[in-house]
């Protein structure tokens, strides 16, 4: 498919004023599904997760997990929103394989949780407040496998598998009010916010929240109005955003989409797209109007969620810090310069940085551990940092040997390398590949001895105060000493050599 | 017929407790009658005598090893093709369902088999239970041994003509707007509704989730508190269900005592409407409750009036959702069409041709019903109409412990008579509706035979929610009144089917 023509994204913000909307779906990790006993579990054999229930078996009925309901009231509360008082479930009814009961059940006119709002701050420190109009569950569906086609969507498919083991997995859906005023960063508030739910989600433990498994998925709703206008645009909502990026450069295409069509006086369709990571656009999916008849009405099979005052402030206890207080107190405590601790956090690396300072090592070696050597081992392994087989506990050892001088920057380099191959603990690689700081100062001086006598000119030059031509000399020693020699002791032995 | 075929469930029951017959005996007793006249009545689609014999067989053992499951250990039972069992096919009357074998017992199928209570078979229902006649069964319509040119009532005319013919001692049955009363009215035997929420659901093949409610039918009050006390109970798969049990209906019906009985007769089902034999019967059954010493009273239920209407939006709705399921992707039919068999054209040929015409007018009821622009005006009127029946009833109840009513406004017709004429076969339910809309328990006793065409009749008898053993009490008052008029419940005047 052709790319559309695009607006220049400068211009576009001068023309228009931006409206967005976010829907974030939160797959949670409880150890059952939403309505039966079977597992919550990701990469199981197909439909081996499945009974009558959630395969939608004629005469089957639902039963609402408890953990569930827990964990839905535990993110109304984290997005500081009203608990309802009761909250019934609804049917929401359309035809689709993946759908066992060829209806959805889903909370409609009764969310558990609404009325709320969450801080979000951009990376040049500007805050937002976006309003969370509700948050609400519903179950997933299966997963459609289509086979034979060109494109692995249904069309063009020879045929479709249907794999049930998701379906029934509880969701939360978060839902937005139109947020207003982000102007020209309207694209990265959106990639933000998602991030700012998922480190939510995740630190509350209610989800596994693993963009790239589907754990936390965006649909981003976009809008544009001539600036100055009262009536909100025509909008789009781009489905299945699975990535923070993409959430950034999908909001960015459709601002830029949408401005050329309104520029050359064309009219936005209300529809569905789906965004191309691949080739950075977005094309029309189904056209979707706000008249989309699901035929809601309120599920006869369950009985609403009626919490009570007791049971949601007792949730409330177990609720984590918030994220972004819980970063204005570590920034405190490590005391790191603003673009020292920015790095850390846009690395995803305050747990790590966290429990390496934990176990000992201060926070600036912790920062430079894991944003410097470790995360360019990840980069050059092509993983996560976090799936490095190395633990925080593991680097503060590292760090406090270090420290104790018995380790060399160079040398713990290695002994990392060794931990990283699976050779055991730090003590362990050490001992095993002999790495450990020459401390024998004999040997030292003999090495020092050596050098200098094969090397008569720096000497010569050493003698005349010309300090700085130790360093030929100290090259030559740590090769000798195979790297394994504190350098600054080495040049202060060659200084006093030298006289 | 047998001795042993003519008996109450609790007859047999006893005759099993004291080692005079075995279970085996008695089942085999019933599978040969069912072998020799099911032909005759249709009231059965599925038979298995060699399972149904195991099963006996096994109650026998446990017994001999000393262990009484249950007061009904042993009596064999018919249960209806809605209810999912794993060793047998379950249809729910409709050829979409044709052959398939449920890979999960109902709560309630596995409760009987817990009782060790040899399920005889599965008996016909209208598809999906949608009608008043059984003569929406995709696989024909059951008789009423009455007289086999009649309707047994609907949907649970397989389970009430197999109690009434005497081709099961007991059954169970599932009423949504009157499916277990109707047909105990209409063949001369009881069927009881309990307070919803009071039998588990899981494993019932939906008609409408809100109203549905599984029940006894049987040839005695007795015999129908026996059952409801097996089949009844809290179940973690059913959010519906109460959590709490209502106690023992057998209890209820022990200490049945008329002192201080108070009865409402509703005025709004007690005059027009009703086939003058009918309303001959009922007027007995208030003069003997009069006479016996019960405080007979009229109570207004205004809101009445709209019940027919309500329900047939609400359960057209909710069946419209719960038959979607029915797509040919995970059990079933399947259908292919003509040309490109995409999966919108193998579904929509598959409920083309799975769904008889009741169940595709209801769908289409209900879709309509449900529309956007739509929903206020009917789904959310009708839920209006719901409470206001639920405020007629709390008022009444106020003034009595039970209200009786005509179980149906006629007598069995006869067998194609309604059935292109979908109004007049919603009417039938106009009294037994109620009582699935307001979720209170509601039960049809035998009280006569109308003189015009020599049918039998019922009073229906209706208590507040959760008071179901009010229901029995009341129930086995009036009942008592009739067996001492005639010596022997009316189910025994049903006429020599071998030789019909």
């Amino acid at each position: 498919m052709a790319k559309e023509q695009l607006m220049p994204y400068e211009q576009a913000i001068e023309r228009f004023e931006v409206v967005i909307g976010l829907e974030v779906h939160v797959e949670l990790n409880t150890a059952s599904k939403m309505f039966c006993g079977c597992a919550n579990n990701f990469g199981s054999e197909p439909n081996t997760n499945v009974c009558p229930t959630c395969l939608g078996l004629p005469g089957s009925l639902p039963a609402v997990n408890r953990k569930a309901i827990e964990s839905s009231i535990a993110i109304g509360l984290a997005l500081d929103c009203q608990i309802a008082e009761s909250g019934r479930f609804s049917r929401k009814n359309y035809f689709y394989p993946d759908l066992a009961k060829n209806f959805q059940t889903s909370q409609y006119d009764e969310p558990i949780a609404y009325e709320g709002k969450i801080s979000v701050e951009l990376e040049t420190g500007e805050r937002f407040e976006v309003p969370i109009e509700r948050a609400h569950m519903e179950e997933d569906a299966g997963k459609l496998t289509h086979v034979g086609g060109a494109t692995g969507r249904i069309q063009g498919a020879e045929y479709s598998l249907v794999d049930y083991n998701r379906a029934g997995v509880p969701l939360v859906e978060i839902v937005t009010k139109p947020i207003y005023g982000a102007e020209d960063k309207a694209p990265e508030l959106a990639a933000t916010y998602v991030r700012v739910i998922r480190d939510i989600v995740k630190a509350m433990d209610v989800s596994d929240a693993k963009m790239e498994r589907g754990n936390v998925r965006c649909d981003a709703n976009v809008s544009l109005r001539e600036k100055g206008a009262e009536k909100l645009g025509t909008r789009t909502e781009t489905k299945n955003v699975n990535s923070l990026r993409s959430v950034e450069n999908a909001v960015r295409y459709e601002i830029q989409r949408q401005a050329h069509i309104l520029a050359a006086g064309g009219s936005i369709i209300q529809e569905t797209r789906h965004w191309h990571e691949d080739r950075g656009h977005t094309s029309a999916g189904r056209p979707k109007s706000d008249a989309d008849d699901y035929r809601y009405f309120p599920e006869p099979d369950l009985v609403p969620v009626q919490p009570s005052l007791e049971w949601i402030e007792e949730i409330r206890k177990t609720l984590p810090e918030n994220p972004a207080l819980r970063r204005k107190r570590l920034q405190e405590a490590w005391g790191f310069a603003d673009l020292e601790f920015r790095d850390v956090f846009n690395s995803d690396l305050l747990d790590e940085v966290e429990q390496t300072v934990a176990a000992g090592a201060s926070p600036q070696s912790a920062r430079k551990w894991w944003t410097g050597e470790l995360a360019r081992l990840a980069n050059a392994q092509g993983v996560s940092i976090t799936e490095l087989a190395i633990t925080p506990g593991q680097v503060a050892e590292i760090q406090k040997l270090i420290d104790a001088g018995e380790l060399t920057d160079r040398i713990a380099r290695d002994v990392v390398a060794g931990v990283l191959a699976g050779e055991g603990e730090p003590s362990q690689v050490i001992e095993s590949r002999g790495l450990r700081v020459v401390t024998d100062e004999g040997a030292l001086i003999a090495a020092i001895d050596k050098a200098l006598a094969s090397q008569p000119d720096v000497l010569e030059k050493i003698r005349d105060g010309k300090l700085q031509a130790a360093g030929a000399v100290i090259g030559a020693v740590m090769q000798e000493m195979r790297g394994q020699a504190d350098a600054a002791r080495v040049r202060e032995l060659i200084l006093e050599r030298a006289k | 017929m047998t001795d042993i075929t003519s008996s109450t469930a609790a007859e047999l029951a006893t005759l099993i407790q004291t080692k005079k017959a075995s279970s085996v005996e008695i089942t085999t007793a019933f599978l040969d009658r069912m072998e020799s006249l099911n032909a005759k009545t249709n009231s059965y689609l599925h038979i298995d005598r060699s399972n149904a014999l195991e099963q006996a067989q096994r109650a026998d053992q446990q017994l001999a090893a000393g262990k009484a499951s249950s007061p009904l250990h042993g009596v064999p039972i018919a249960v209806k093709d809605n209810l999912t069992t794993t060793d047998a096919p379950t249809t729910s009357g409709s050829k979409i369902l044709e052959g398939w074998i449920p890979p999960y017992d109902a709560t309630v199928v596995t409760k009987l088999r817990q009782a060790a209570m040899p399920i005889l078979g599965k008996t016909n229902l209208d598809e999906f239970a949608m009608g008043s006649s059984t003569e929406f069964s995709a696989y024909g319509p059951s008789k009423n041994p009455w007289d086999l040119d009649r309707i047994p009532g609907g949907s649970g005319g397989g389970s009430s003509s197999a109690v009434s013919g005497h081709l099961a001692p007991i059954a169970i049955g599932s009423d949504t707007g009157g499916s277990i009363r109707y047909p105990a009215a209409v063949t001369g035997s009881v069927g009881a509704k309990p307070t919803y929420g009071a039998v588990s659901r899981y494993g019932l093949i939906a008609l409408a989730s809100s109203l549905d409610q599984i029940g006894p039918v049987a040839n005695t009050v007795l015999d129908a508190a026996l059952l409801q006390d097996v089949i009844s109970g809290h179940d973690p798969h059913d959010s519906t269900s109460l959590p709490n049990s209502l106690g023992s209906m057998v209890t209820a019906v022990q200490a049945a005592d008329i002192k201080g009985l108070k009865v409402g007769v509703v005025k709004q089902l007690s005059s027009d409407g009703f086939q003058l034999g009918v309303k001959a019967c009922f007027d007995d059954t208030v003069a003997k409750l009069v006479k016996a010493g019960a405080e007979v009273v009229e109570v207004d239920c205004p809101s009445f009036e709209y019940a027919v209407a309500a329900y047939y939006l609400i359960l057209p709705a909710e069946a419209s959702s719960n038959l979607a399921k029915f797509d040919s992707v995970r059990f079933g039919l399947r259908s292919m069409p003509e040309g490109n068999p995409t999966i919108e054209r193998v579904m929509a040929a598959t409920r083309e041709k799975g769904f008889g015409p009741e169940v595709k007018r209801r769908i289409i009821l209900g879709t309509y019903a449900l529309s956007s622009g739509y929903y206020d005006a009917y789904y959310g009127s009708a839920q209006k109409v719901r409470t206001l029946i639920q405020q007629d009833l709390a008022a009444a109840f106020e003034k009595v412990d039970v209200l009786i009513t005509p179980t149906a406004p006629t007598t069995a017709f006869k067998i194609g008579e309604k059935v292109d004429d979908p109004l007049a076969m919603y009417l039938n339910d106009i009294a037994t509706i109620p009582a699935n809309l307001a979720g209170i328990p509601g039960m049809s006793v035998p009280n006569g035979i109308a003189s015009e065409d020599g049918l039998p009749s019922g009073v229906q008898i209706l208590a507040p929610a959760m008071q179901d053993d009010q229901m029995y009490r009341a129930a086995s008052i009036i009942e008592s009144l009739y067996h001492a008029e005639w010596g022997a419940p009316l189910i025994s005047r049903v006429p020599n089917l071998e030789v019909l």
